[in-house]
Protein backbone atom coordinates (compact mmCIF):
# COMPACT_ATOMS: atom_id res chain seq x y z
CA UNK A 1 0.00 0.00 0.00
CA UNK A 2 1.14 3.31 -0.83
CA UNK A 3 0.90 6.40 1.39
CA UNK A 4 0.00 9.57 -0.16
CA UNK A 5 2.41 12.35 0.03
CA UNK A 6 -0.01 14.20 2.30
CA UNK A 7 2.06 17.62 1.33
CA UNK A 8 1.08 17.14 -2.52
CA UNK A 9 -2.70 16.06 -2.26
CA UNK A 10 -3.37 18.88 0.43
CA UNK A 11 -2.45 21.24 -2.65
CA UNK A 12 -4.50 19.52 -4.61
CA UNK A 13 -7.46 19.69 -2.38
CA UNK A 14 -7.01 23.40 -1.46
CA UNK A 15 -7.14 24.10 -5.29
CA UNK A 16 -10.42 22.29 -5.41
CA UNK A 17 -11.87 23.93 -2.29
CA UNK A 18 -9.76 26.79 -1.56
CA UNK A 19 -9.20 27.60 2.24
CA UNK A 20 -10.13 24.02 3.31
CA UNK A 21 -6.90 22.51 3.86
CA UNK A 22 -5.94 24.40 7.29
CA UNK A 23 -2.17 22.49 7.30
CA UNK A 24 -0.47 19.28 5.76
CA UNK A 25 2.56 17.63 7.09
CA UNK A 26 3.77 14.57 6.35
CA UNK A 27 1.64 12.88 8.34
CA UNK A 28 -1.82 14.01 7.45
CA UNK A 29 -3.79 16.58 5.79
CA UNK A 30 -5.63 18.69 8.40
CA UNK A 31 -8.80 20.42 6.74
CA UNK A 32 -11.03 22.93 8.24
CA UNK A 33 -14.61 21.17 9.94
CA UNK A 34 -16.62 23.23 7.86
CA UNK A 35 -15.60 22.26 4.33
CA UNK A 36 -14.89 18.34 5.89
CA UNK A 37 -18.01 16.65 4.04
CA UNK A 38 -17.41 18.15 1.08
CA UNK A 39 -13.22 17.36 1.13
CA UNK A 40 -14.60 13.80 1.86
CA UNK A 41 -16.91 13.68 -0.59
CA UNK A 42 -13.93 14.58 -3.17
CA UNK A 43 -11.44 12.56 -1.82
CA UNK A 44 -14.01 9.16 -2.20
CA UNK A 45 -15.25 10.06 -5.42
CA UNK A 46 -12.99 11.86 -7.71
CA UNK A 47 -11.25 9.07 -9.94
CA UNK A 48 -7.92 10.18 -9.12
CA UNK A 49 -8.08 9.10 -5.43
CA UNK A 50 -11.06 7.26 -5.15
CA UNK A 51 -10.57 6.20 -1.49
CA UNK A 52 -13.99 3.79 -1.23
CA UNK A 53 -12.75 2.82 2.21
CA UNK A 54 -12.47 4.61 5.27
CA UNK A 55 -10.40 2.39 7.04
CA UNK A 56 -10.84 4.07 10.84
CA UNK A 57 -12.12 6.92 12.09
CA UNK A 58 -10.78 8.26 15.82
CA UNK A 59 -10.30 11.21 17.72
CA UNK A 60 -7.84 12.75 20.50
CA UNK A 61 -8.03 15.02 22.52
CA UNK A 62 -5.08 17.54 22.81
CA UNK A 63 -6.61 19.58 25.51
CA UNK A 64 -6.53 22.76 23.14
CA UNK A 65 -8.36 21.09 20.73
CA UNK A 66 -9.59 17.91 19.95
CA UNK A 67 -8.41 16.07 16.72
CA UNK A 68 -10.62 13.85 14.66
CA UNK A 69 -8.67 11.37 12.47
CA UNK A 70 -9.88 9.60 9.16
CA UNK A 71 -7.68 6.66 7.90
CA UNK A 72 -8.75 6.36 4.21
CA UNK A 73 -8.00 3.42 1.88
CA UNK A 74 -8.39 2.98 -1.64
CA UNK A 75 -9.13 -0.90 -2.42
CA UNK A 76 -8.96 -0.36 -6.30
CA UNK A 77 -5.57 1.94 -6.07
CA UNK A 78 -4.16 0.32 -2.84
CA UNK A 79 -3.09 3.69 -1.67
CA UNK A 80 -3.75 4.99 1.94
CA UNK A 81 -4.20 9.32 3.46
CA UNK A 82 -4.50 10.58 6.54
CA UNK A 83 -7.10 13.35 6.88
CA UNK A 84 -7.72 14.99 10.13
CA UNK A 85 -9.95 18.02 11.78
CA UNK A 86 -9.38 19.89 14.63
CA UNK A 87 -12.20 21.36 17.19
CA UNK A 88 -11.15 24.32 19.39
CA UNK A 89 -15.00 24.21 20.84
CA UNK A 90 -14.79 22.37 24.58
CA UNK A 91 -17.98 22.72 25.58
CA UNK A 92 -20.64 21.18 22.85
CA UNK A 93 -17.74 20.60 19.66
CA UNK A 94 -19.20 19.64 16.07
CA UNK A 95 -18.13 17.75 13.15
CA UNK A 96 -20.17 16.95 10.25
CA UNK A 97 -21.23 13.44 10.24
CA UNK A 98 -19.35 11.48 7.05
CA UNK A 99 -22.17 8.56 7.25
CA UNK A 100 -23.83 9.08 4.34
CA UNK A 101 -20.09 8.78 2.67
CA UNK A 102 -19.00 5.77 4.23
CA UNK A 103 -21.38 4.01 6.10
CA UNK A 104 -18.85 2.41 8.33
CA UNK A 105 -18.69 5.52 10.51
CA UNK A 106 -21.85 4.69 11.58
CA UNK A 107 -20.95 3.13 15.13
CA UNK A 108 -17.71 4.72 15.21
CA UNK A 109 -18.91 7.91 14.96
CA UNK A 110 -21.43 7.15 17.99
CA UNK A 111 -18.55 5.49 19.83
CA UNK A 112 -16.44 9.29 19.51
CA UNK A 113 -19.36 10.44 20.82
CA UNK A 114 -19.64 8.24 23.34
CA UNK A 115 -16.21 8.60 24.64
CA UNK A 116 -14.53 11.71 23.53
CA UNK A 117 -17.67 14.40 23.57
CA UNK A 118 -18.08 14.97 20.12
CA UNK A 119 -21.37 15.89 17.99
CA UNK A 120 -21.37 14.80 14.28
CA UNK A 121 -24.16 16.50 13.04
CA UNK A 122 -25.82 14.91 10.44
CA UNK A 123 -25.59 11.28 11.92
CA UNK A 124 -28.79 9.57 12.11
CA UNK A 125 -28.83 7.96 15.23
CA UNK A 126 -26.05 10.62 17.50
CA UNK A 127 -26.43 8.53 20.33
CA UNK A 128 -23.83 7.02 23.12
CA UNK A 129 -22.74 3.35 21.98
CA UNK A 130 -20.90 1.93 24.80
CA UNK A 131 -22.16 3.65 27.95
CA UNK A 132 -25.71 4.44 28.92
CA UNK A 133 -28.08 7.02 28.26
CA UNK A 134 -27.52 9.50 31.17
CA UNK A 135 -23.91 8.55 31.99
CA UNK A 136 -21.93 11.97 32.86
CA UNK A 137 -18.92 13.17 30.78
CA UNK A 138 -16.71 11.38 28.29
CA UNK A 139 -14.04 9.20 29.48
CA UNK A 140 -11.39 9.21 27.06
CA UNK A 141 -11.22 13.10 27.51
CA UNK A 142 -7.60 13.73 29.26
CA UNK A 143 -9.46 16.15 31.80
CA UNK A 144 -11.49 13.08 32.58
CA UNK A 145 -10.14 11.43 35.88
CA UNK B 1 -64.28 -7.97 11.30
CA UNK B 2 -60.57 -7.59 10.28
CA UNK B 3 -57.61 -9.69 12.31
CA UNK B 4 -55.15 -6.71 12.79
CA UNK B 5 -51.21 -7.48 13.56
CA UNK B 6 -48.20 -5.17 15.00
CA UNK B 7 -44.77 -5.18 15.00
CA UNK B 8 -43.43 -7.35 18.30
CA UNK B 9 -40.09 -5.93 19.98
CA UNK B 10 -37.87 -9.19 20.99
CA UNK B 11 -35.20 -8.18 22.89
CA UNK B 12 -32.00 -10.77 21.90
CA UNK B 13 -29.11 -10.61 24.87
CA UNK B 14 -27.32 -9.92 26.60
CA UNK B 15 -27.26 -13.23 28.11
CA UNK B 16 -28.41 -15.46 25.62
CA UNK B 17 -26.51 -18.71 24.17
CA UNK B 18 -26.01 -17.76 20.76
CA UNK B 19 -24.89 -13.95 21.04
CA UNK B 20 -21.15 -15.33 21.48
CA UNK B 21 -21.32 -13.50 25.27
CA UNK B 22 -22.74 -10.56 25.82
CA UNK B 23 -24.08 -8.86 22.95
CA UNK B 24 -27.89 -7.57 23.15
CA UNK B 25 -29.74 -6.62 19.89
CA UNK B 26 -33.10 -5.71 19.95
CA UNK B 27 -35.18 -6.98 17.10
CA UNK B 28 -38.57 -5.77 15.56
CA UNK B 29 -40.58 -8.67 14.33
CA UNK B 30 -43.59 -9.41 12.12
CA UNK B 31 -44.63 -12.59 12.94
CA UNK B 32 -41.50 -14.84 12.65
CA UNK B 33 -39.62 -11.93 10.37
CA UNK B 34 -37.16 -9.34 10.68
CA UNK B 35 -38.36 -6.20 10.49
CA UNK B 36 -35.82 -3.99 12.13
CA UNK B 37 -32.62 -4.66 14.29
CA UNK B 38 -31.09 -2.48 16.87
CA UNK B 39 -27.62 -3.96 18.29
CA UNK B 40 -26.68 -2.50 22.61
CA UNK B 41 -23.03 -2.93 23.22
CA UNK B 42 -21.21 -1.93 26.14
CA UNK B 43 -21.81 -4.77 28.73
CA UNK B 44 -18.43 -5.49 28.49
CA UNK B 45 -16.79 -2.50 27.83
CA UNK B 46 -13.67 -2.14 30.35
CA UNK B 47 -12.15 1.31 28.77
CA UNK B 48 -9.09 -0.40 27.50
CA UNK B 49 -8.23 2.45 25.22
CA UNK B 50 -8.22 4.77 28.83
CA UNK B 51 -6.70 1.72 30.62
CA UNK B 52 -3.87 2.26 28.28
CA UNK B 53 -3.64 6.01 28.36
CA UNK B 54 -2.18 5.05 32.59
CA UNK B 55 0.53 1.91 31.54
CA UNK B 56 3.76 2.23 30.22
CA UNK B 57 3.83 0.92 26.77
CA UNK B 58 5.00 -2.64 27.69
CA UNK B 59 2.30 -2.75 30.27
CA UNK B 60 -0.47 -2.34 27.75
CA UNK B 61 0.80 -5.73 25.80
CA UNK B 62 -1.72 -7.85 28.26
CA UNK B 63 -4.46 -5.32 28.13
CA UNK B 64 -4.62 -6.04 24.26
CA UNK B 65 -4.75 -10.22 25.58
CA UNK B 66 -8.47 -9.07 26.72
CA UNK B 67 -9.93 -7.77 23.46
CA UNK B 68 -10.59 -10.49 20.89
CA UNK B 69 -9.82 -12.98 24.07
CA UNK B 70 -9.72 -16.40 21.67
CA UNK B 71 -6.89 -15.14 19.55
CA UNK B 72 -4.93 -13.12 22.00
CA UNK B 73 -1.67 -13.59 20.40
CA UNK B 74 -2.34 -11.21 17.18
CA UNK B 75 -3.55 -8.69 18.93
CA UNK B 76 -0.42 -8.88 21.13
CA UNK B 77 1.07 -8.91 17.48
CA UNK B 78 -0.98 -5.90 16.18
CA UNK B 79 0.25 -4.03 19.07
CA UNK B 80 3.93 -4.46 19.13
CA UNK B 81 4.19 -3.87 15.85
CA UNK B 82 2.49 -0.18 15.95
CA UNK B 83 4.50 0.30 19.08
CA UNK B 84 7.80 -0.59 17.13
CA UNK B 85 7.03 1.37 14.14
CA UNK B 86 6.47 4.21 16.12
CA UNK B 87 10.09 3.70 17.57
CA UNK B 88 12.05 2.88 15.04
CA UNK B 89 12.65 -1.08 16.80
CA UNK B 90 13.72 -3.24 14.32
CA UNK B 91 13.19 -6.99 15.51
CA UNK B 92 15.33 -10.03 15.14
CA UNK B 93 15.23 -12.43 12.02
CA UNK B 94 14.25 -15.23 14.15
CA UNK B 95 11.47 -13.51 15.71
CA UNK B 96 10.23 -12.29 12.72
CA UNK B 97 9.54 -16.16 11.57
CA UNK B 98 8.74 -17.29 14.79
CA UNK B 99 6.01 -14.58 14.95
CA UNK B 100 4.50 -15.49 11.83
CA UNK B 101 4.07 -19.14 12.66
CA UNK B 102 2.50 -17.89 16.17
CA UNK B 103 0.05 -15.95 14.14
CA UNK B 104 -0.81 -18.50 11.77
CA UNK B 105 -1.36 -20.90 14.44
CA UNK B 106 -3.54 -18.42 16.35
CA UNK B 107 -5.72 -17.33 12.90
CA UNK B 108 -6.64 -21.56 12.41
CA UNK B 109 -7.43 -21.79 16.11
CA UNK B 110 -9.65 -18.81 16.03
CA UNK B 111 -11.06 -19.97 12.37
CA UNK B 112 -11.67 -23.18 14.52
CA UNK B 113 -13.94 -21.38 17.06
CA UNK B 114 -15.57 -19.56 14.66
CA UNK B 115 -16.34 -22.59 12.45
CA UNK B 116 -17.77 -24.26 15.38
CA UNK B 117 -19.70 -21.71 16.72
CA UNK B 118 -21.50 -20.94 13.21
CA UNK B 119 -22.34 -24.91 13.50
CA UNK B 120 -23.70 -24.50 16.94
CA UNK B 121 -25.91 -21.92 16.33
CA UNK B 122 -27.29 -23.55 13.35
CA UNK B 123 -28.38 -26.04 14.52
CA UNK B 124 -25.47 -28.98 14.46
CA UNK B 125 -25.43 -28.62 18.44
CA UNK B 126 -21.71 -29.43 19.83
CA UNK B 127 -20.88 -32.66 17.31
CA UNK B 128 -18.76 -29.86 14.77
CA UNK B 129 -17.66 -27.88 17.37
CA UNK B 130 -15.78 -30.60 19.32
CA UNK B 131 -14.20 -31.77 16.28
CA UNK B 132 -13.09 -28.37 15.56
CA UNK B 133 -12.25 -28.24 19.52
CA UNK B 134 -10.13 -31.38 19.09
CA UNK B 135 -7.83 -29.66 16.83
CA UNK B 136 -7.55 -26.32 18.36
CA UNK B 137 -6.52 -27.80 21.54
CA UNK B 138 -3.08 -28.55 19.92
CA UNK B 139 -2.37 -25.42 19.00
CA UNK B 140 -3.59 -24.11 22.71
CA UNK B 141 -1.14 -27.00 23.83
CA UNK B 142 1.61 -25.09 21.37
CA UNK B 143 0.99 -21.66 22.94
CA UNK B 144 1.35 -22.97 26.29
CA UNK B 145 4.82 -24.56 25.34
CA UNK B 146 5.59 -21.34 24.34
CA UNK B 147 4.07 -18.76 26.99
CA UNK B 148 2.92 -20.92 29.96
CA UNK B 149 -0.82 -19.96 29.26
CA UNK B 150 -3.64 -21.12 27.54
CA UNK B 151 -5.99 -18.40 26.18
CA UNK B 152 -4.53 -14.90 27.45
CA UNK B 153 -0.69 -15.47 26.10
CA UNK B 154 0.81 -12.19 27.03
CA UNK B 155 3.68 -13.68 24.47
CA UNK B 156 4.90 -10.74 22.29
CA UNK B 157 7.56 -8.05 23.56
CA UNK B 158 8.09 -5.05 21.74
CA UNK B 159 11.46 -5.59 19.77
CA UNK B 160 10.99 -9.32 20.57
CA UNK B 161 9.16 -12.28 21.88
CA UNK B 162 9.11 -12.63 25.92
CA UNK B 163 11.03 -16.53 25.48
CA UNK B 164 12.13 -18.60 22.57
CA UNK B 165 10.26 -21.87 21.66
CA UNK B 166 10.96 -24.58 23.72
CA UNK B 167 12.63 -27.42 22.12
CA UNK B 168 9.42 -29.53 21.70
CA UNK B 169 7.89 -27.04 20.08
CA UNK B 170 9.12 -27.23 16.44
CA UNK B 171 8.69 -31.01 16.23
CA UNK B 172 4.97 -30.75 17.88
CA UNK B 173 4.16 -27.64 15.19
CA UNK B 174 5.43 -29.37 12.37
CA UNK B 175 3.15 -32.57 13.61
CA UNK B 176 0.33 -30.52 13.39
CA UNK B 177 1.38 -29.43 9.61
CA UNK B 178 1.43 -32.07 9.18
CA UNK B 179 -2.03 -33.94 9.88
CA UNK B 180 -3.83 -30.58 9.43
CA UNK B 181 -5.12 -31.21 5.55
CA UNK B 182 -6.52 -34.58 6.62
CA UNK B 183 -8.37 -32.98 9.53
CA UNK B 184 -9.65 -30.09 6.93
CA UNK B 185 -10.66 -33.02 4.55
CA UNK B 186 -12.38 -35.00 7.57
CA UNK B 187 -14.06 -31.56 8.06
CA UNK B 188 -15.12 -31.05 4.52
CA UNK B 189 -16.47 -34.57 4.50
CA UNK B 190 -18.83 -34.19 7.37
CA UNK B 191 -19.93 -30.73 6.53
CA UNK B 192 -18.92 -28.56 2.95
CA UNK B 193 -21.88 -31.10 1.14
CA UNK B 194 -24.11 -31.54 3.95
CA UNK B 195 -27.30 -30.98 2.61
CA UNK B 196 -28.95 -28.78 5.96
CA UNK B 197 -26.04 -27.23 6.21
CA UNK B 198 -26.34 -25.69 2.35
CA UNK B 199 -29.83 -25.76 2.63
CA UNK B 200 -29.42 -23.24 5.76
CA UNK B 201 -26.98 -21.04 4.32
CA UNK B 202 -26.55 -20.48 0.80
CA UNK B 203 -28.10 -17.10 -0.18
CA UNK B 204 -28.61 -16.26 3.23
CA UNK B 205 -27.84 -13.45 4.78
CA UNK B 206 -26.52 -11.68 1.52
CA UNK B 207 -23.65 -9.01 1.82
CA UNK B 208 -23.12 -7.14 -1.30
CA UNK B 209 -19.52 -6.33 -2.60
CA UNK B 210 -20.57 -2.75 -2.39
CA UNK B 211 -22.32 -2.39 0.86
CA UNK B 212 -19.01 -4.64 2.20
CA UNK B 213 -16.66 -2.06 1.20
CA UNK B 214 -19.05 0.67 2.42
CA UNK B 215 -19.60 -0.67 5.32
CA UNK B 216 -15.76 -0.89 6.19
CA UNK B 217 -16.23 -4.58 6.66
CA UNK B 218 -12.68 -6.91 6.77
CA UNK B 219 -11.33 -10.31 6.93
CA UNK B 220 -13.45 -13.02 5.46
CA UNK B 221 -16.04 -10.80 5.94
CA UNK B 222 -15.38 -8.87 3.54
CA UNK B 223 -13.40 -11.75 1.28
CA UNK B 224 -16.60 -13.82 1.23
CA UNK B 225 -18.29 -11.31 -0.83
CA UNK B 226 -15.76 -11.47 -3.30
CA UNK B 227 -14.07 -8.59 -2.57
CA UNK B 228 -9.94 -9.99 -2.88
CA UNK B 229 -8.47 -7.66 0.12
CA UNK B 230 -5.71 -8.83 2.12
CA UNK B 231 -3.71 -6.76 4.30
CA UNK B 232 -0.91 -9.31 4.42
CA UNK B 233 -0.86 -8.95 0.49
CA UNK B 234 -2.04 -5.51 0.28
CA UNK B 235 0.14 -3.48 2.66
CA UNK B 236 2.52 -6.34 4.04
CA UNK B 237 4.07 -5.89 7.70
CA UNK B 238 6.45 -8.33 8.95
CA UNK B 239 7.67 -10.59 6.70
CA UNK B 240 4.33 -11.58 5.19
CA UNK B 241 6.03 -10.77 1.81
CA UNK B 242 8.19 -13.42 1.96
CA UNK B 243 5.65 -15.64 1.77
CA UNK B 244 3.61 -17.40 -0.65
CA UNK B 245 -0.31 -17.79 -0.59
CA UNK B 246 -3.31 -17.12 -2.04
CA UNK B 247 -6.27 -15.14 -1.08
CA UNK B 248 -9.55 -16.98 -1.13
CA UNK B 249 -12.32 -15.16 -2.01
CA UNK B 250 -16.30 -15.91 -1.86
CA UNK B 251 -18.81 -16.08 -4.63
CA UNK B 252 -22.28 -14.47 -3.44
CA UNK B 253 -21.60 -13.06 0.55
CA UNK B 254 -23.57 -15.01 2.08
CA UNK B 255 -23.54 -17.59 5.33
CA UNK B 256 -22.04 -20.37 3.19
CA UNK B 257 -19.12 -18.76 1.79
CA UNK B 258 -18.30 -16.84 5.18
CA UNK B 259 -18.16 -20.40 6.54
CA UNK B 260 -16.25 -21.94 3.85
CA UNK B 261 -13.72 -18.63 3.41
CA UNK B 262 -12.51 -19.55 6.42
CA UNK B 263 -12.08 -23.11 5.73
CA UNK B 264 -9.62 -22.27 2.62
CA UNK B 265 -7.97 -19.47 4.84
CA UNK B 266 -6.65 -22.60 7.12
CA UNK B 267 -5.21 -24.24 4.23
CA UNK B 268 -3.62 -21.34 3.26
CA UNK B 269 -2.25 -20.58 6.74
CA UNK B 270 -0.96 -24.07 6.54
CA UNK B 271 1.31 -23.27 3.43
CA UNK B 272 2.59 -20.02 5.46
CA UNK B 273 3.48 -22.34 8.45
CA UNK B 274 4.71 -24.57 6.34
CA UNK B 275 6.83 -22.47 4.62
CA UNK B 276 8.23 -20.38 7.56
CA UNK B 277 9.27 -23.43 9.88
CA UNK B 278 11.26 -24.59 6.77
CA UNK B 279 12.87 -21.13 6.59
CA UNK B 280 13.05 -20.57 10.58
CA UNK B 281 16.72 -19.33 11.50
CA UNK B 282 18.42 -21.08 13.89
CA UNK B 283 18.87 -20.14 17.43
CA UNK B 284 19.60 -16.84 18.14
CA UNK B 285 18.43 -13.46 19.75
CA UNK B 286 15.16 -13.32 20.22
CA UNK B 287 14.53 -9.59 21.31
CA UNK B 288 16.48 -6.28 20.11
CA UNK B 289 17.77 -4.46 22.67
CA UNK B 290 15.15 -2.00 24.10
CA UNK B 291 14.90 0.06 27.31
CA UNK B 292 13.25 -1.00 30.06
CA UNK B 293 11.32 1.81 29.86
CA UNK B 294 9.99 2.47 26.08
CA UNK B 295 9.88 6.55 24.93
CA UNK B 296 8.80 6.43 21.51
CA UNK B 297 9.55 9.72 20.25
CA UNK B 298 6.03 12.25 19.79
CA UNK B 299 4.75 11.60 16.72
CA UNK B 300 1.19 9.46 15.88
CA UNK B 301 1.06 6.01 13.67
CA UNK B 302 -1.78 3.72 12.56
CA UNK B 303 -0.61 0.56 11.79
CA UNK B 304 -3.01 -2.50 10.99
CA UNK B 305 -2.63 -6.15 10.48
CA UNK B 306 -4.78 -8.55 9.09
CA UNK B 307 -6.31 -10.53 12.16
CA UNK B 308 -8.33 -13.16 11.82
CA UNK B 309 -11.38 -11.26 12.07
CA UNK B 310 -10.13 -8.85 10.04
CA UNK B 311 -8.39 -5.39 9.82
CA UNK B 312 -7.03 -4.73 13.65
CA UNK B 313 -5.65 -1.79 13.80
CA UNK B 314 -3.95 0.41 16.27
CA UNK B 315 -3.84 4.18 16.50
CA UNK B 316 -1.32 5.30 18.40
CA UNK B 317 0.02 8.93 19.29
CA UNK B 318 3.20 9.40 21.68
CA UNK B 319 3.95 12.35 23.42
CA UNK B 320 7.71 10.97 24.14
CA UNK B 321 6.93 10.21 27.60
CA UNK B 322 6.55 6.43 28.88
CA UNK B 323 2.56 5.77 28.45
CA UNK B 324 0.85 6.09 25.26
CA UNK B 325 -0.78 9.64 24.73
CA UNK B 326 -3.94 7.90 22.75
CA UNK B 327 -4.44 4.07 21.60
CA UNK B 328 -7.01 3.68 19.73
CA UNK B 329 -8.00 0.54 18.87
CA UNK B 330 -9.83 -0.42 15.32
CA UNK B 331 -12.11 -3.09 15.92
CA UNK B 332 -12.74 -5.34 13.08
CA UNK B 333 -16.19 -6.89 14.89
CA UNK B 334 -17.86 -3.97 15.63
CA UNK B 335 -17.27 -2.55 12.06
CA UNK B 336 -18.32 -5.77 10.27
CA UNK B 337 -21.39 -5.46 12.39
CA UNK B 338 -22.81 -2.24 11.03
CA UNK B 339 -24.32 -4.60 8.41
CA UNK B 340 -25.82 -6.74 10.13
CA UNK B 341 -29.01 -4.78 10.09
CA UNK B 342 -29.12 -4.75 6.07
CA UNK B 343 -28.31 -8.56 5.97
CA UNK B 344 -30.95 -9.82 8.01
CA UNK B 345 -33.95 -8.04 7.20
CA UNK B 346 -36.31 -10.02 5.57
CA UNK B 347 -35.17 -13.27 7.58
CA UNK B 348 -36.81 -15.41 9.89
CA UNK B 349 -35.50 -15.26 13.31
CA UNK B 350 -33.21 -18.34 12.89
CA UNK B 351 -31.85 -16.66 10.16
CA UNK B 352 -30.47 -13.88 12.63
CA UNK B 353 -29.14 -16.11 14.79
CA UNK B 354 -27.34 -17.96 11.74
CA UNK B 355 -25.63 -14.56 10.15
CA UNK B 356 -24.78 -13.32 13.04
CA UNK B 357 -22.83 -16.62 13.65
CA UNK B 358 -21.39 -16.10 10.49
CA UNK B 359 -19.47 -12.59 11.23
CA UNK B 360 -17.57 -14.25 13.41
CA UNK B 361 -17.60 -12.21 16.45
CA UNK B 362 -16.16 -11.55 20.36
CA UNK B 363 -17.64 -9.35 22.41
CA UNK B 364 -13.97 -8.69 24.35
CA UNK B 365 -12.97 -6.60 21.22
CA UNK B 366 -16.43 -4.83 20.07
CA UNK B 367 -16.61 -3.52 23.73
CA UNK B 368 -13.52 -3.11 24.74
Amino acid sequence: MTSLNSEETAKKIASAFPGSVTAADKNAVIVDSKSLYQVADYLKNSAEFDFNYLANLTSVDYTDYFEVVYNLVSLNRNHSLTLKTRCYEREKPTVPSVVSLWRTADFQEREIYDLMGITFSGHPNMKRLFLWEGFQGHPLRRDYL
Amino acid sequence: MTLQTQPFILNMGPQHPSTHGVFRMKVTLDGEVVVDLEPVLGYLHRGIEKLAEGRTYTQVIPLTDRLDYVASMTNNLAYVLAVEKLAGIKVPERTEYLRIIIAELMRISSHFLGIGAFLNDMGAFFTPLMYMWREREKIVDLFEMVSGQRLLYNYMRIGGISQDIPEEFLPAAKRFVAEMPRFIDEYNQLLAANEILLARTKGVGVLTPDLAINIGASGPVLRASSVKWDIRRADPYSIYDRFEFDIPTGANGDCYDRYWVKILEMQQSIRILEQAIAQLPAKGATCADVPALIRPPAGEIYSRIEAPKGELGFYIVSDNSIAPYRCHIRPPELINLTALRDMVRGWKVADLILTFGSMDICMGEIDR
